[in-house]
């Protein structure tokens, strides 16, 4: 078969930029209320829009319970389709014998009798709305407002993407605790003064440190890498399919390179360096499917946008910085030196397209394209 | 449908519209009939910032024009050009589609065995992912159910329940549960959610008050009118037609994509089961399929005419090769690993592809590893499968009893039955997916089939070269010739014939006699101990007869020791004698299980020699 010399090997990688325009969509789940309006500023903690959704719905089994036929319930009811009732009201009565006998059913629930049902002698009573907000997430502006559903806040920072997390939207202050990326972030680093803040790590988060940092009240944890096993343990499970961000273990946890113990990328431990200090906000929702969705950290500041020198749409070309994203090079950076055309015969046997890379220690590898993601510069 | 009659086409074109990719196919008619030409891909683009499926089908459909220099777009991005002249537009254009995560459902009925498993069959048959089967006796109480129903956002609900005449109540107490739970759809929040309401017809007046203001409720036939008659047909139509009318429409693009097309789009696992089903009726035999994909693993089965399709909408070579990790145990997959590594890091080399899913081996340790992977997932896909191929849950059973049976056994109302398909009866595996297609020796994907599978008897092996069976699929329901001739002669690969005989020994112990006769005249004379493997070359579309006589217990079909004379059918594999024994097992002392899975991989050349040999030296 022919292969196209149109097409190229789009290799997204991970964005790290240390000040751009970041604009996240704020949406409710059903239409609702916005209370916010364009230009506002708004802080990581500010509701911006509200809604109602229905409340808990409770079946209850009346006729049984008041022992009588489904089809005669209507004429034991004390209330009908539509009214509203109150926990612990009457709602039902069956009355025999001048009062010898007397059963009742009461609402479980402040709410609204939803269905009558005289085939199965059963009625719903629907709880009353529960209020839903959404914050801000983020400190910015609203840029969009859109009715009924929700606005898009802007904010200039920097913005990290991870590979992998777990937990969802937090905020707090950046604190590096280890001098280099290659570090491991041991327990002994983690201290009270770490309570409330987003710290940062090296190439690895031992299970100890991360569950020290739990008990202190760290909000999240960003780090290069995490064993799987560790993170079975403070997790509590084995995940299965990567959709997470609604794990419950008390932080926020973003892996930005893999699993296992890997230094986490140059840039953006530069980043998280620069700025120490800086209240930022973090996702652990990960999604890895169709429309893909990476941790992130976003980082709001006031410092200078520099141009971005690469666009990742170009794709892998001569002289692109690479990380390689599979054995026998995981983690390796290097820079792309040959693209040959050809498709070439690696280990495998496999017939693939490769890129031929230049490591940061001298040594050039020949590596399938497909295993290569782009480091933006 | 289309304009050209049948006769009179002389181009096609097919895409998949999948997950991440949209991949086309051009077909040809030439003078030896139809020929698959050449194919392009490009990513869906149903997501952000595109929004617009067709964007997807034009890029990859525009690399499939320059590649032959025919054109194929309408200008102005208005579709395909049809019909075709000399260089120029197609006949026929069709599509399948599983993007933004195919069509996702929950279905409902009464008992979890009876009504509730027809609804499932019925959901998986039509090409969907069942999210949840719900039931009056599924072991949740009804707060439970509600809570589950409302945290689902399906595509659409398929609620059955009652046969017709029967139970009544409960049916409406089903209907009670849905109402209460409200489900929300998946996609936007403006429309209303489809049900399909196929469950006892005298409960329907009082289904449609409870559920009809609130969704988009279709009545169909009782998908179980008797306990002894299942009747999924008229579900399955339903479905697919809600699957255009509403999730498809509802899609980014889709509007525009359902104009293109000359017949329906079909969701892409429907597609894969027609071309499962065309294969037992050509060849006309049980068949068993499986679609391994990278999030899910579709196994089908056509035995005694009857179809079956599971999804194990969780297990999968790539988005989900963590779930078959926790699925199958760690263990189970480092068992068929000839060399020794840690457990952690088997862990997180796993866990770094689910990551970074589109990477792929470049190593034979980590290919390896990949097939382990892929056995596991097939014998767990295949396991899901087996307890919907079974016999009606419920149904009066007559026949197959012993003798002296009273009429209670015959009318015995609930009986544990376990699947129908007895493995000595299949005569042909198929497999399609990325792993399979991309291994780099075809053995690999044989001999991943037959120990996910465990094949017993004499069984074909076949899998696709390009993967194209959605494409063929929904084409052969326009024009069946033409997917036939272009999957018997560019797409199906005849990997060749295993033979397996049941029953296990001791090592060394011999298990058969065979001989095989070629047309050429050569005869191959030999036997097999207990424990080998052996390869014989036979080339693809070369037959051979086969004498084959077991020893002792062993069993190929015609019972313990009794010989099997048949045909073979040649292919790129050729014959493989599979004398490990059923059922298969792996020894637990690691060195020698080590050294016995060598020795496999060295009889059927499985992988490098040269890599084999420096495993040996290190860890045997």
């Amino acid at each position: 078969m022919k292969a196209s010399q149109s097409s190229y090997a789009y290799t997204p990688g991970l964005k790290i930029k240390r000040a751009m325009i970041v604009r996240k969509e704020r949406k409710l789940p059903i239409p609702g209320e916005v209370l916010v309006k364009e230009g506002d500023e708004v802080s990581f903690d500010t509701v911006v829009a509200r809604t109602f959704v229905p409340g808990d719905p409770f079946i209850l089994k009346v006729a049984r319970e008041l022992g009588i036929e489904p089809e005669d319930l209507p004429s034991y009811m004390l209330k009908k389709k539509g009214d509203r009732v109150e926990k612990r009201e009457v709602i039902a009565r069956y009355r025999t014998l001048f009062g010898l006998i007397n059963k009742e059913c009461l609402s479980p629930t402040n709410g609204v009798i939803e269905e009558v049902s005289s085939t199965t002698g059963r009625i719903i009573v629907r709880g009353d709305p529960k209020p839903v907000e959404i914050k801000a997430y983020i400190l910015g502006k609203i840029c969009e407002v859109m009715p009924e559903e929700g606005v898009v806040v802007e904010t200039r920072g920097a913005f990290v993407q991870g590979i992998f997390g777990v937990g969802g939207e937090t905020n707090g202050e950046i604190k590096v605790l280890v001098d280099s990326p290659k570090d491991v972030l041991e327990a002994d680093l983690i201290d009270e003064d770490c309570e409330g803040k987003i710290v940062i790590g090296g190439s690895l988060v031992a299970k100890e440190a991360l569950q020290k940092a739990i008990e202190l009240g760290v909000r999240g944890i960003v780090v290069g890498g995490i064993k799987d096993t560790d993170l079975m343990d403070v997790v509590g499970y084995e995940i299965g399919v990567a959709i997470t961000g609604h794990e419950d273990i008390g932080l926020t946890l973003i892996i930005t390179e893999g699993f296992g113990k890997m230094a986490m990328s140059r840039k953006a431990f530069d980043i998280f360096k620069e700025f120490e200090g800086y209240r930022a906000a973090m996702n652990g929702a990960t999604q890895i499917r169709a429309g893909v969705i990476r941790p992130e950290v976003v980082i709001p500041h006031t410092k200078e946008i520099s141009e971005s020198k690469l666009e990742l749409e170009e794709g892998i070309r001569m002289g692109t910085i690479v990380r390689i994203i599979r054995e026998p090079y995981f983690g390796e950076i290097g820079k792309v030196v040959n693209l040959p055309i050809e498709l070439q015969v690696i280990e495998t046997e496999s017939k693939v397209r490769v890129a031929e890379i230049e490591l940061e220690d001298g040594r050039r590898v020949i590596v399938p394209r497909a295993n290569l993601e782009i480091i933006e510069e | 449908m289309p304009k050209t009659s049948l006769d009179q086409m002389k181009f096609i074109l097919a895409t998949d519209v999948g997950s991440t990719t949209t991949k086309a196919r051009f077909f040809k008619k030439t003078e030896n009939g139809w020929r698959y030409v050449i194919s392009g891909e490009a990513p869906t683009t149903v997501e952000k910032p595109y929004e617009d499926v067709t964007l997807g089908v034009r890029n990859a459909v525009r690399e499939v024009e320059e590649l032959t220099g025919h054109k194929l777009l309408a200008p102005g991005g208005k579709g395909i050009l049809m019909p075709s002249r000399s260089n120029e537009g197609v006949d026929l254009y069709v599509t399948t589609s599983s993007a933004g995560g195919g069509l996702q459902m929950m279905v409902a009925g009464l008992i979890r065995s009876m009504t509730a498993e027809s609804a499932e069959r019925a959901a998986l048959g039509a090409g969907a992912i069942v999210m949840d089967v719900i039931a009056i006796d599924d072991g949740r109480e009804i707060y439970q159910k509600i809570e589950r129903i409302r945290h689902l956002r399906p595509d659409m609900v398929l609620l059955a329940g009652g046969t017709d005449g029967g139970n009544m109540k409960d049916v409406v107490e089903m209907a009670e549960i849905l109402k209460a739970a409200q489900p929300k759809p998946r996609f936007g929040i403006s429309y209303k959610l489809p049900i399909v309401y196929a469950g006892n017809k005298f409960a329907r007046d009082h289904v449609k008050d409870l559920l009809g203001g609130v969704f988009a409720l279709t009545m169909v036939d009782n998908l179980r009118p008797t306990l002894e008659e299942e009747n999924t047909e008229p579900a399955r139509r339903s479905i697919h037609e809600l699957f255009m009318e509403h999730v498809m429409a509802h899609a980014p693009g889709y509007d525009k994509l359902m104009k293109w097309t000359d017949v329906p789009i079909m969701p892409t696992p429907a597609g894969e089961g027609m071309m499962m089903q065309l294969i037992a009726k050509v060849f006309n035999c049980n068949v068993l399929g499986v679609g391994l994909g990278g999030a899910t693993t579709n196994i089908y089965s056509i035995y005694d005419g009857k179809f079956v399709r599971s999804v194990s909408a969780n297990l999968g070579m790539s988005y989900s090769i963590c779930n078959v990790m926790k699925e199958a145990g760690i263990e189970n997959i480092m068992r068929w690993l000839p060399f020794e590594k840690s457990e952690d890091d088997i862990r997180n080399r796993l866990r770094n592809k689910m990551i970074r899913p589109t990477t792929i081996p470049q190593t034979l340790e980590e290919l390896m590893i990949e097939h382990a992977v892929a056995r596991e997932a097939i014998r767990l896909g295949f396991e899901h499968h087996k307890t919907l191929a079974r016999p009606l849950r419920g149904a009066r059973r007559r026949g197959a009893l012993w003798e002296g049976a009273e009429i209670s056994d015959v009318f015995a109302l609930e009986e544990i039955y376990g699947t129908y398909i007895q493995m000595m009866n299949v005569k042909i595996i198929a497999g399609t997916g990325g792993l399979l297609s991309h291994a780099p020796r075809r053995v690999q994907s044989m001999l991943v089939l037959t120990d996910g599978f465990r094949p017993e008897g004499v069984t074909r092996m076949f899998q696709d070269s390009v993967f194209m069976m959605p494409h063929l699929g929904v084409l052969s329901t326009v024009h069946s010739q033409a997917a036939w001739e272009i999957f018997d002669k560019d797409c199906l690969v005849r990997l060749g014939t295993l033979i397996a005989p049941n029953g296990t020994g001791k090592p060394g112990e011999k298990v058969l006699d065979f001989k095989f006769e070629l047309p050429d005249g050569t005869t191959i004379k030999n036997s097999i101990n207990f424990g080998e493997v052996k390869r014989i070359e036979l080339p693809e579309r070369v037959e051979a007869d086969a004498f084959l006589d077991p020893t002792g217990h062993f069993d190929l079909g015609e019972g313990p020791g009794k010989v099997v004379e048949t045909k073979v059918y040649g292919g790129v594999v050729g014959i493989v004698i599979d004398a490990r024994g059923r059922p298969l097992k792996l020894t637990e002392n690691d060195k020698e299980r080590r050294r016995m899975l060598l020795d496999w991989f060295y009889a059927l050349d499985a992988y490098p020699k040269e890599f084999l040999d420096k495993i040996k030296e290190e860890w045997v």
